[in-house]
C-alpha cells in the first residue's frame, strides 16, 4: 500500500521568505508520524499546503492519493484537522460546533462524540468566546477524534491542554493507530513525540534534516556510557576504539560517549577489565534535537528570515 | 474615582493615539474638507445676496432637505447655508466616528483578550476607557476649533463659526458617552457597536419627525434628539451658546453614567450575562448555509427593524410636506413646476430611497468584508479543512449582501408605503411604488458588493478599505455633488447616482440591467482571484 502522505521537494515561498525549501515528507498508512521542528521551521506552513489552503510553488504533494489542492473536498472527507490555534465561532456552543464540524466532514460518531467529551471533561453548553485556550483546543480535538477519518492533521495540538488532559490526548492518539488511523503530529514536544509517534521527520529552515524510526535515529547519535571497573583499563587501549569521543578515565572509573553503532566493541573492551557498574543512557529525543538546531542557534541572529510558521 | 483609576492613562493614550494615528485624521480630514469645502463654495457660487436668495428659494426651501439633513434657520448667509448642509449631517458622521473608536478599544480589547495584558499591568481598570474618551472628545473639540477658525478665515462671523464647528464635535460628543454605555452592557464588540448605532438612528429619525412637523405637528420631538440639540444651537441665526452647554451636561451625564456601570461588572463580562447555549448541534446546523444564518441573523435582523422604522418614519413624513413649503407666490410657482403636491411628495421619497440605498450599501459592505474577517480569525481555515469548497463557503456569506440587500430596501420601502399611503388613502399603490422604488436601489449596492469581493480575491488585505470607501466615496459624491455644482462627469460615477428616481418618474431597465452585469463581472472576478490564491 503506497503512503498516505508524500511530500517530495516541496518549496514554497510568501514575498521574500522562503518557508519551505525543499521539503520531503512520507507518512505510511497506519502510523503515527511524528513533525518536529521549532518555531517558524516551515509545519504549520507543510499542513497548510497539504490542506489546499496554500498552493505550493514547486515539488510535489500527494495526500491520500490525490492532489491536495486540486482534489481539496473529495480529500477532506477523509480527513480531520486541528489547528494549532483554534478560533471558535463566538456565538455557537462548544457541542455545536463540534457537531457542526463533523457534520461538515461528512458525519461523527456520536455515541464517541459524548465519549470523548466525558473524558476531556468539556462543558459542551459554554458559548465560543467563554471558552480558554485550552477548552478551545478540546473542541477542536474532539470533533476531529468523534469523526471517521482516515487521516488526522494534527498541528501543535496540546499547546494550552494541563498535563492530566495531556494524557488522555495520548490515549487518544494510541487508540486512534488502534483503530488503522495515520496521524500526522506535528509538534515540538519532545517527551509527546518520543511517547507516541512511530516514525519522525525532522524539519529545519523549511528543510527535511532527518527522518526514520526513533531507533534509526539513535544510530546516527552517540550513546552515553558510565562504567566503573574492576582495574584500572591499560592505557591507550580504550583511546584506539572506533567511534570513540569525550573519554574520561579517573582511576578506575570511565566516561564516555561512542557511536551507537560501535556500542558492542566499548562493551567488551570494558569487560575485559571487569565490570562492577555500568550505566549506558541513549541520546534522547531532546539531544538529538539540539544536535540538529545547534549551530541554528549559533547563526540564530543571520538566520531569523527561516520562515514565519504561517 | 481614586487617583488610582488614572493609573497607565497616559501610557495607554499614546497607545490608542498611535494605533489610530491614521484612521483619526481621515476622518478629521474628511469632515473639515466637507464642511470647508462646502462653505467655500457657497461663498464662490452664490457670492451675492440675491443669487442666495434664489438658492434659498429653490432647493432650500425643498422641505425634504429639511426632514433629511436639518432644519435651515438662515439660508441668506454663507454661514447659514453651511450651517443647514453640513451641521446635523458632520454631527451624525462624528456620532459614527464616536461609536467605531470607543468600542474599538475597549469592548473589542477587552473580548480580543488584549486587555488583560494592559489589566494585569500597573493600569487602573477604567483605564482604556479614560484614555480612549480623551482622545476622542479631545480630537473632536480641536475639530471643532478648526472648523471655526477656518470658517472665519472664509470671512464668517466669529462667534457662528466657533458655534458651527462645536455643535459638531459635540454631536461625536454625546455619542462617544452613549457607546462607552453600551460598551459596558454587553461582552460582544459587535452587539455593542450596534446597540450604540440603534441609537444613532433613533436619534435621527427623532429629529427628522421634529424638523418635518408642520406648525401643528410634534416639532418639540427635535428637542428629544441630540442631533436636534446640534441643531438647535441655530449657529448664525441667534447664536444659541447655551444649546452647547445642554450637549456637553448631557455628554457629562453619559460618561459618569458609563464609569457607575463599569465598576458594579467584571472584566470580560457584560451586564447582561452570556447564556450557555445548547450542548449539541440542532438538526439545522449542518451546512456552512447554516453557519452564516446563525452569524448573520441577528445582524440582519437589527437592519431590518431599523430600515422598517426608518422607511415609515420618512414616509409618514410625506404627506406634509407641501406644508413645510409656505404660502408665497414664489413658492407656488415652484410648487406648480415641481408637478404640484405628488410631484413633491415624490421627489421627496426618491431622495428618501437614494438615502435608504446608501444606508443599505453600508450593511452590504459590512457583510461582505465580514468574509475577510472570517479568514483572518482563523476560522476560515476549519471549515476548509472539511468537505466546504471554497465557492460554497463564499456563496454561503455573500448571500447576505447580494440578497439581504434587496430585501433591505424592500421592507424599507414597504415601511414607507404604509406609512405613506395609509395617511394618503392610495394604500395599494403607495405600497407598490415604493417597494419598487427601494428594489432597484439593490443594483448600486450590487456595484459596491462586486468592488469588494474583487478587493477580496485579488488585495484581500484591502477588502474592508476598498468597501468602505467606495460608500464613502458615493454619500460624498450625492451629499456635495450638487453644492459643488460638481459636473455630471464626476457625479455620474457614484452607481446610486444612476438609479432611476423613483417614484414618480418611468423606470427604465438600461441602467439597472448594466449595472446588474457590472457587479456580477466584478463579483465573479473576484471569486476566481479567492479560489487561485493561498487563504490566511
Amino acid at each position: 500500500m503506497e503512503n498516505i502522505i508524500e511530500v517530495v521537494g516541496l518549496r514554497k515561498r510568501f514575498g521574500r521568505t522562503v518557508a519551505l525549501d525543499g521539503l520531503d515528507l512520507a507518512v505510511r498508512p497506519g502510523e503515527v508520524h511524528g513533525f518536529l521542528g521549532p518555531n517558524g521551521s516551515g509545519k504549520s506552513t507543510t499542513l497548510r499546503v497539504l490542506l489546499g489552503l496554500l498552493r505550493a510553488d514547486g515539488g510535489e504533494a500527494v495526500l491520500l492519493g490525490g492532489d491536495p489542492w486540486r482534489d481539496a473536498v473529495a480529500l477532506h472527507r477523509r480527513l480531520a484537522y486541528v489547528p494549532g490555534d483554534v478560533t471558535l465561532w463566538p456565538s455557537l456552543s462548544g457541542g455545536e460546533t463540534i457537531d457542526l464540524l463533523g457534520r461538515l466532514r461528512g458525519g461523527l460518531d456520536a455515541a464517541r462524540r459524548d465519549e470523548l467529551m466525558a473524558r476531556f471533561e468539556l462543558d459542551p453548553k459554554k458559548k465560543g468566546r467563554a471558552y480558554s485556550k485550552g477548552n478551545r483546543q478540546k473542541v477542536a480535538l474532539i470533533a476531529a477524534f468523534a469523526s471517521d477519518a482516515d487521516l488526522l492533521l494534527l498541528d501543535e495540538p496540546t499547546s494550552g491542554l494541563d498535563p492530566l488532559m495531556e494524557e488522555v490526548f495520548r490515549q487518544c492518539v494510541a487508540e486512534e493507530r488502534d483503530r488503522g488511523r495515520s496521524v500526522l503530529l506535528s509538534s515540538h514536544i519532545l517527551a509527546e513525540v518520543e511517547a507516541l509517534c512511530d516514525r519522525v521527520t525532522i524539519i529545519r529552515r523549511g528543510k527535511t534534516a532527518e527522518s526514520g524510526t526513533l531507533t534509526e535515529l539513535r544510530h546516527l547519535t552517540r550513546t552515553s556510557v558510565e562504567a566503573e571497573l574492576a582495574t584500572a583499563p591499560p592505557p591507550g587501549i580504550l583511546e584506539t576504539l572506533p567511534g570513540i569521543a569525550a573519554l574520561e578515565v579517573r582511576d578506575r572509573k570511565v566516561r564516555c560517549e561512542v557511536g551507537t553503532d560501535h556500542l558492542a566493541t566499548l562493551i567488551s573492551a570494558l569487560s575485559a577489565c571487569g565490570v562492577a557498574a555500568l550505566t549506558s543512557r541513549p541520546p534522547t529525543l531532546e539531544e538529538l534535537f539540539l544536535r540538529h538546531y545547534q549551530d541554528d542557534l549559533a547563526s540564530a541572529g543571520s538566520a531569523g528570515s527561516a520562515g514565519s510558521a504561517r | 474615582m481614586s487617583a488610582t483609576a488614572f493609573a497607565g492613562v497616559p501610557e495607554l493614550t499614546r497607545l490608542i493615539t498611535r494605533r489610530e494615528r491614521i484612521r483619526l485624521p481621515i476622518w478629521c480630514y474628511a469632515i473639515l474638507a466637507s464642511v470647508g469645502g462646502t462653505a467655500y463654495s457657497f461663498k464662490t457660487l452664490y457670492a451675492t445676496p440675491e443669487s442666495r436668495r434664489q438658492f434659498a428659494d429653490g432647493i432650500g426651501r425643498n422641505p425634504a432637505l429639511a426632514v433629511l439633513y436639518g432644519k435651515p434657520f438662515d439660508l441668506t448667509t454663507i454661514g447659514g447655508l453651511t450651517v443647514w448642509r453640513m451641521g446635523v449631517f458632520g454631527a451624525t458622521l462624528l456620532a459614527v466616528m464616536s461609536i467605531i473608536t470607543v468600542n474599538r478599544h475597549t469592548r473589542a480589547e477587552e473580548e480580543a483578550g488584549r486587555f488583560e495584558l494592559v489589566g494585569a499591568g500597573a493600569a487602573g481598570r477604567h483605564a482604556p476607557l479614560i484614555a480612549v474618551l480623551r482622545l476622542v472628545l479631545g480630537t473632536q473639540f480641536a475639530l471643532g476649533a478648526v472648523i471655526g477658525v477656518v470658517l472665519v478665515a472664509l470671512g464668517e462671523p466669529v462667534s457662528g463659526s466657533f458655534l458651527l464647528g462645536l455643535s459638531v464635535a459635540a454631536g461625536g460628543w454625546v455619542f462617544a458617552g452613549v457607546a462607552a454605555i453600551t460598551v459596558q452592557l454587553t461582552d460582544f464588540g459587535r452587539s455593542a457597536a450596534g446597540l450604540a448605532f440603534a441609537v444613532l438612528g433613533a436619534a435621527y429619525l427623532v429629529r427628522a419627525i421634529g424638523d418635518g412637523s408642520g406648525a401643528n405637528g410634534p416639532t418639540w420631538f427635535t428637542w428629544l434628539s441630540p442631533l436636534g440639540w446640534s441643531e438647535q444651537t441655530q449657529p448664525y441665526a441667534g447664536d444659541r451658546w447655551w444649546v452647547l452647554a445642554l450637549l456637553a451636561a448631557g455628554t457629562a451625564a453619559l460618561i459618569a453614567a458609563a464609569f457607575r456601570i463599569a465598576a458594579r461588572r467584571d472584566l470580560g463580562s457584560g451586564v447582561f450575562p452570556a447564556r450557555p447555549g445548547p450542548a449539541s448541534g440542532g438538526r439545522l446546523l449542518g451546512s456552512v448555509g447554516a453557519l452564516s444564518f446563525r452569524m448573520q441573523r441577528g445582524n440582519l435582523l437589527g437592519w431590518a427593524i431599523g430600515l422598517l422604522i426608518g422607511g415609515a418614519v420618512l414616509g409618514s413624513i410625506a404627506d406634509s410636506i407641501g406644508e413645510l413649503l409656505g404660502s408665497s407666490a414664489r413658492v407656488q410657482q415652484l410648487f406648480e413646476r415641481m408637478g404640484g403636491q405628488s410631484g413633491i411628495e415624490n421627489a421627496y421619497l426618491a431622495s428618501a430611497m437614494n438615502i435608504i440605498g446608501l444606508v443599505v450599501a453600508c450593511y452590504a459592505v459590512q457583510t461582505a468584508a465580514r468574509m475577510r474577517t472570517e479568514e483572518t480569525s482563523g476560522r476560515l481555515e476549519p471549515l476548509l479543512s472539511t468537505a466546504t469548497g471554497r465557492l460554497r463557503w463564499a456563496a454561503s456569506h455573500l448571500v447576505y449582501p447580494l440578497l439581504g440587500s434587496a430585501l433591505l430596501p424592500v421592507i424599507a420601502g414597504a415601511g414607507a408605503g404604509f406609512a405613506h399611503g395609509g395617511r394618503s388613502g392610495d394604500l395599494g399603490t403607495q405600497l407598490a411604488q415604493l417597494i419598487g422604488a427601494g428594489l432597484i436601489q439593490v443594483t448600486a449596492v450590487w456595484v459596491v458588493v462586486g468592488l469588494t469581493v474583487l478587493a477580496f480575491g485579488f488585495a484581500p488585505g484591502a477588502t474592508a478599505f476598498v468597501g468602505w470607501s467606495a460608500v464613502g466615496f458615493c454619500i460624498l459624491l450625492q451629499e456635495l455633488g450638487p453644492i459643488l455644482r460638481l459636473s455630471h462627469w464626476i457625479t455620474d460615477i457614484s452607481p446610486f447616482s444612476q438609479v432611476p428616481r423613483a417614484p414618480g418618474v418611468a423606470v427604465s431597465a438600461e441602467p439597472l440591467l448594466l449595472m446588474t452585469a457590472l457587479g456580477a463581472a466584478l463579483l465573479v472576478t473576484g471569486l476566481i482571484g479567492f479560489r487561485r490564491r493561498d487563504i490566511g
